[in-house]
């Protein structure tokens, strides 16, 4: 359960990172896509190569999600609803349990190489939290 | 048998050698119980575990976490025998101290995470994807010997 202190250093967190989230993005799925191979399968569709145009949109979509969810933490199911249909309905990810761990691993490398020691163990523990949150709402739909 | 390519050891070796193996063991170790913190119900005579600050500097936590990535030290040593590496330890981690691997694969990624915090840039996708194969594995080798 994501506590007041949490979110305050989520929110805090998130304020430090200075209109880098967009890069951030596209690197925590190029992590991603490197270290679990199996997660490329969702996007056949997509050119992965490093760089790729498509991936750094992506990247931005990713994170544009988050930065709602961070906004709207009080109510993450209703702030993404609309994600919650997509990947239930649509994208039927293998139950974000699993890939949003991965996503969620990569995205947290990718912070944690530009906040060093910011990146504290409390700060890592509040968006572990808020990384398993959001991927419970992503999943809610899915039976 | 896992196969390591020449690109992949390099990338662990030249990672490991900018570790200090007490600060990021201690680090790894009081993070996962941080993080997890039912994970703290394999360390009941550690002391005093009650907030972070007290978890982090928690001397037992240090010199375990210390223990813990010297024996990745020796695994990176022998990529090539990870499960006889780790045979002894699995059976102690199966017999006596009972813990569900499942705690390995998150030690696993609590430890990426501090490799990232501390290299900063220097830790890259393919660094990234060489420790995350490695963790692992490693987390399969201490699995190994459970029955």
């Amino acid at each position: 359960m994501l506590t007041a202190e949490d979110k305050k250093l989520i929110q805090q967190m998130w304020g430090k990172l200075g209109g880098a989230e967009e890069e951030i993005g596209a690197e925590a799925l190029t992590r991603m896509f490197c270290s679990y191979p199996p997660t490329k399968t969702y996007f056949p569709h997509f050119d992965l190569s490093p760089g790729s145009d498509q991936v750094r949109g992506h990247g931005k979509k990713v994170v544009a999600a988050l930065s709602t969810a961070i906004k709207n933490m009080d109510n993450l199911s209703q702030a993404l609803s609309e994600l919650s249909n997509l990947h239930a309905y649509n994208l039927r990810v293998d139950p974000p349990r699993f890939s949003l761990q991965f996503l969620s691993q990569c995205l947290q490398v990718a912070l944690a190489t530009r906040l060093g020691k910011d990146y504290s163990p409390e700060v890592h523990s509040a968006v572990d939290k808020f990384m398993s949150a959001v991927a419970s709402v992503l999943a809610e739909k899915y039976r | 048998m896992v196969h390591w390519s020449a690109e992949e050891k390099q990338l662990i070796t030249s990672v490991w050698a900018k570790v200090s193996v007490e600060e990021c063991g201690a680090e790894a170790l009081a993070r996962l119980l941080i993080v997890y913190p039912w994970t703290q119900r394999f360390f009941s005579d550690f002391g005093n575990l009650s907030s972070p600050t007290a978890i982090i500097g928690n001397p037992k936590v240090r010199a375990h976490g210390k223990k813990v990535l010297t024996s990745f030290g020796e695994a990176i040593k022998n990529l090539d025998n990870l499960k006889g590496t780790y045979s002894k330890l699995s059976e102690l981690h199966c017999d006596k101290l009972h813990v569900d691997p499942e705690n390995f694969r998150l030690l696993g990624d609590v430890l990426v995470i501090v490799l990232a915090s501390h290299l900063g840039r220097d830790f890259t996708p393919v660094c990234q994807c060489a420790w995350q194969k490695l963790v692992g594995v490693v987390a399969h080798a201490l699995a190994h010997k459970y029955h």
